[in-house]
C-alpha cells in the first residue's frame, strides 16, 4: 500500500526525529516554567516562613507582657494593701474579709483568699473559703522565699488545700518583726491567660518554672526535659525581653516550631509550640495546588508536544514519501520516454525496408502485366503471392503507425475526434495482453456517436489506462471487459466494465488520489487514475466509478460534446 | 516557363529525392513505367545540384534525410524554382513537420510507405494545379 504509512526502513529515523522534537519542545517550554515557578516558590516559601515566625514572636512577646503585667498587678495590689493598713487592722479577720470582698469586686475571682502570716510561718489571720487560720507555713518553700524578698510570687503548687494555686505576698515590718500579707491567686484565672494562646490545631502555650514543672496546664502532653529551652531555664543566658524562635524536629522526626520567653524575672518560661506542618498549612496547601497545576500543565505540554511532533513528522514523512514516489515517477517517465524513442526509431527504420518491399512487389506486378509471364500457368499464384506481400506490408505499416502514435509525446492539441475510433485503436493495442490474460474484450459502440473536441492522445491515454486497470483487476481465470459508448445528455459516455475483483468501499473514496495504489511496490505508481481524472476534468468531463466487491467495477468516462456547433460547422472549423 | 518543363512531349518531369537508395530506385522504375520523366537524387545536396542543372514540374521529397533537414531542402527548392510543386514524404508521427512544410509552399504530403497510386494521383494534381495557375 504505497502512499499510506511510513516506509518501514526509515521508521527508526522518524521515531528518533519525533523523540528529538518532543524533547526540544519540552526543554524549551518546561525550563522557563520550572525556573519561574521554582524562583517564585522559593521566595514565597522563605518569606512566608519568616512571616509566620515573626507573627509568633510578636504574639508571644505580647502575651509575655500580659502575664508579667498580670503578676505585677497582683503584687502591686497586695503591696498596696499591706502598706495602706496597719498590722493590727489586717489581723482583724472581719476587716481582712472586707478587703478580700473589695478586691474580688475589683478584679473578679482571681483573688481566692487573703492571709497574714507572722515570722514563725503561722497564719494569724485568714479570709477566704478555706479554714486556714493558724495554718503552719514555716516549712513551706514559698514562705522561706517570701521572707527574703519584699514582694514575691510563688510557683504553682498544691499546698495544704490540694488544688493548684500560687501565692502573691508582701513582706512588712511591725515593731521589728517581719510579717507577710499573702493572697492566693486562682489558678484558673491565670491559666486562661496562657491557655487562650491557641493557633491552628496544634499550637499551644504553657509556663514552666525553673525545675521544669508546669505552671499552667498544657493543652497537649509535653516532655519539658526534652525540649530545646531546657537549658535556657537553667542558665540566664538570654536577656529578659528576648523572644527566641526555633524550628526543630523532635525524636519522632516531627518538625516543630518552638517560641519561648522568660517571665517573672526569669523564674518562669512562657513556651509556645506548634507543629510546623500546622503552622505552614496554608503554604503547604498553596504548594500542593501549585504542584497540581504544574503537573497538569506539564501533562498538557507533553501531550501537545507529542501530538505536535507526531503530526509534523507524519507530514514530513508524507512529503518524503511523495518525493520518493515523484522521483520514481520521474525515473519511470524517463524510462517510458526512452522506450518510446526507441520504439519510434525502430518503427521509422522498419518503414523504409517495408516501403521498398511493397514497391518491389508492385514492380513485379507491373512487369507481370506486360511480360510473357502472363502466359504462365502460375500467374494467379504469382498475383496472389504479390497481393499477400502487399497486404502484409500494409499490416506492418499499420503496426508501426500505431506504435508511433503511442510512443510519441502526448500531444495536447484539441481536434475533432470520433471516440469509437480511439476506442478501437486502444483495444487493438490491448488485445494481445488480454489474450494472454484470458480476458475477452467486448465492445458495444453507438455508431451515431457525435464527434467530440479533445486531444486524441489524451483520450487514448485515458482509455488505455482504464483497460489496463481492468486487466489488472482480473484474476488468473480471466473474465470479460465490456466497452460501451453511448450518448447521455450533452456527454459521450464510455463505460469500461470488468468482471474483476471489485474495489472495497474503503478504497473507493481514494482511488483518484495521487499515489494511492493497491498494487505491490514497484508495480504501480498510483498516478494513472489521478492523471486520467485530471485529464477528464480539465476537458470539462468527468470520471466516475461504480464497484461491487466480487462482481466487478465499471468506470464511466464522460466526454463533453460541443453543444453549439452542428456537424457542418465543426467540419469547416477543422480544415 | 512551363513550356520548358513540358519539352518531353507532355511527360511530367519529376525529381525524386530520398536517401534510401533501394526505395528511390524501385520507385523511379515504377514511376517511369507510368510515363514520368524521373530524375533521382540520394541526398538533399544532390537534389539541389539536380535542380541547378535542370527544371522540373514536381519534386517528391523525403523529409528525413541524413545530410539535410527536408524542410531546409524544401525552402531552397522553393527559392530556386517557386513554380515547382513539392510533395513531401514523411514517417508516421512527424506530420507536424509536414504541415510546417505546407506553410513553406509544399503542395501536400504523404506518409511512408505510401500507395503508389496515391502518389501518382498527388503528382498529377500538383502539376495540373501549377500548370493551370500559370
Amino acid at each position: 500500500m504505497a502512499g499510506s504509512g511510513l516506509p518501514s526502513t526509515s521508521n527508526g529515523y522518524y521515531r528518533s526525529l519525533t523523540r528529538n522534537m518532543v524533547l526540544i519542545i519540552l526543554v524549551v517550554s518546561v525550563t522557563p516554567l520550572i525556573l519561574i515557578s521554582g524562583t517564585i516558590g522559593y521566595y514565597f516559601d522563605v518569606s512566608y516562613h519568616a512571616k509566620v515566625l515573626e507573627h509568633l514572636q510578636v504574639l508571644i512577646k505580647k502575651h509575655k507582657q500580659n502575664i508579667d503585667n498580670f503578676l505585677n498587678e497582683k503584687l502591686a495590689d497586695i503591696g498596696l494593701l499591706a502598706k495602706s493598713y496597719t498590722f493590727d487592722q489586717l489581723t482583724d479577720e472581719a476587716f481582712l474579709k472586707d478587703r478580700l470582698t473589695l478586691l474580688q469586686e475589683q478584679y473578679g475571682r482571681s483573688f481566692v483568699d487573703l492571709g497574714v502570716v507572722n515570722d514563725q510561718g503561722i497564719q494569724i489571720a485568714y479570709a477566704g473559703p478555706f479554714r486556714l487560720k493558724n495554718a503552719d507555713y514555716s516549712k513551706a518553700e514559698w514562705f522561706t522565699k517570701a521572707m527574703h524578698t519584699e514582694a514575691y510570687v510563688s510557683d504553682v503548687f498544691h499546698g495544704l488545700r490540694g488544688l493548684p494555686h500560687f501565692i502573691v505576698s508582701s513582706r512588712q515590718d511591725y515593731r521589728g518583726k517581719k510579717w507577710i500579707l499573702r493572697a492566693t491567686v486562682d489558678f484558673e484565672a491565670f491559666n486562661s491567660l496562657v491557655e487562650n494562646i491557641r493557633i491552628g490545631s496544634t499550637g499551644f502555650a504553657f509556663i514552666l518554672n525553673k525545675k521544669g514543672e508546669f505552671q499552667t496546664k498544657p493543652r497537649f502532653e509535653v516532655e519539658a526535659a526534652k525540649e530545646p529551652y531546657v537549658d535556657f531555664l537553667k542558665y540566664d543566658s538570654t536577656p529578659l525581653d528576648d523572644v527566641v524562635v526555633l524550628e526543630k524536629a523532635d525524636d519522632a522526626g516531627v518538625e516543630k516550631i518552638h517560641v519561648w520567653s522568660r517571665l517573672k524575672n526569669a523564674d518562669w518560661l512562657l513556651a509556645y509550640q506548634q507543629k510546623a506542618s500546622d503552622a505552614y498549612a496554608v503554604l503547604t496547601q498553596a504548594q500542593k495546588l501549585t504542584i497540581v497545576i504544574f503537573l497538569i500543565g506539564m501533562g498538557v505540554i507533553i501531550i501537545a508536544a507529542i501530538l505536535l511532533a507526531k503530526r509534523l513528522v507524519r507530514h514530513i514523512a508524507k512529503m518524503e514519501t511523495e518525493k520518493e514516489m515523484m522521483n520514481e515517477q520521474v525515473i519511470e517517465a524517463g524510462k517510458l520516454a526512452s522506450i518510446g524513442e526507441l520504439a519510434a526509431g525502430i518503427a521509422h527504420e522498419i518503414n523504409n525496408p517495408v516501403a521498398v518491399m511493397v514497391e518491389e512487389a508492385g514492380w513485379i506486378r507491373d512487369l507481370l502485366d506486360e511480360e510473357d509471364l502472363k502466359e504462365t500457368a502460375n500467374l494467379e499464384e504469382f498475383k496472389r503471392s504479390l497481393n499477400q506481400i502487399q497486404t502484409q506490408g500494409h499490416r506492418c505499416k499499420q503496426i508501426t503507425h500505431k506504435l508511433l502514435s503511442f510512443a510519441r509525446k502526448t500531444d495536447p492539441t484539441i481536434k475533432l475526434v470520433q471516440v469509437n475510433e480511439v476506442i478501437e485503436d486502444v483495444i487493438s493495442l490491448s488485445q494481445q495482453r488480454a489474450m494472454y490474460a484470458s480476458v475477452k474484450i467486448e465492445t458495444n459502440l453507438d455508431p451515431d456517436l457525435p464527434k467530440v473536441e479533445a486531444s486524441p492522445s489524451e483520450l487514448q491515454q485515458v482509455f488505455l489506462n482504464m483497460i489496463n486497470n481492468s486487466l489488472d483487476a482480473m484474476d488468473s481465470k480471466g473474465g470479460t471487459i465490456e466497452v460501451i459508448s453511448r450518448v447521455s445528455g450533452r456527454f459521450v459516455v464510455v463505460d469500461v466494465a470488468d468482471t474483476g475483483a471489485g474495489i472495497p468501499k474503503s478504497n473507493l473514496q481514494r482511488i483518484f488520489d495521487p499515489f494511492f495504489t493497491t498494487k505491490p511496490v514497484g508495480k504501480g505508481t498510483g498516478l494513472g487514475l489521478s492523471i486520467c481524472y485530471g485529464i477528464m476534468t480539465k476537458m470539462g468531463g468527468d470520471l466516475t466509478v461504480n464497484s461491487a466487491v466480487g462482481l466487478g467495477t465499471t468506470f464511466h468516462i464522460h466526454i463533453p460534446v460541443p453543444a453549439l456547433l452542428n456537424d457542418g460547422e465543426i467540419l469547416s472549423k477543422r480544415v | 516557363m512551363s513550356g520548358n518543363k513540358s519539352e518531353t512531349g507532355g511527360r511530367v518531369k519529376l525529381l525524386l529525392v530520398d536517401d534510401e537508395e533501394a526505395y528511390v530506385s524501385i520507385l523511379s522504375k515504377r514511376l517511369a513505367k507510368r510515363n514520368f520523366d524521373v530524375t533521382t537524387a540520394l541526398s538533399g545536396t544532390q537534389g539541389i545540384q539536380a535542380l541547378r542543372k535542370d527544371e522540373f514540374d514536381a519534386a517528391v521529397l523525403d523529409l528525413k534525410m541524413q545530410d539535410m533537414d527536408g524542410i531546409e531542402v524544401l525552402k531552397i527548392f522553393k527559392k530556386m524554382d517557386p513554380q515547382m510543386a513539392v510533395i513531401m514524404l514523411t514517417g508516421h508521427g512527424s506530420e507536424q513537420a509536414a504541415r510546417e512544410g505546407i506553410q513553406f509552399g509544399a503542395f501536400d504530403y504523404l506518409t511512408k510507405p505510401c500507395e503508389l497510386e496515391d502518389l501518382v494521383e498527388k503528382i498529377l494534381q500538383a502539376t495540373h494545379a501549377t500548370r493551370t495557375a500559370i
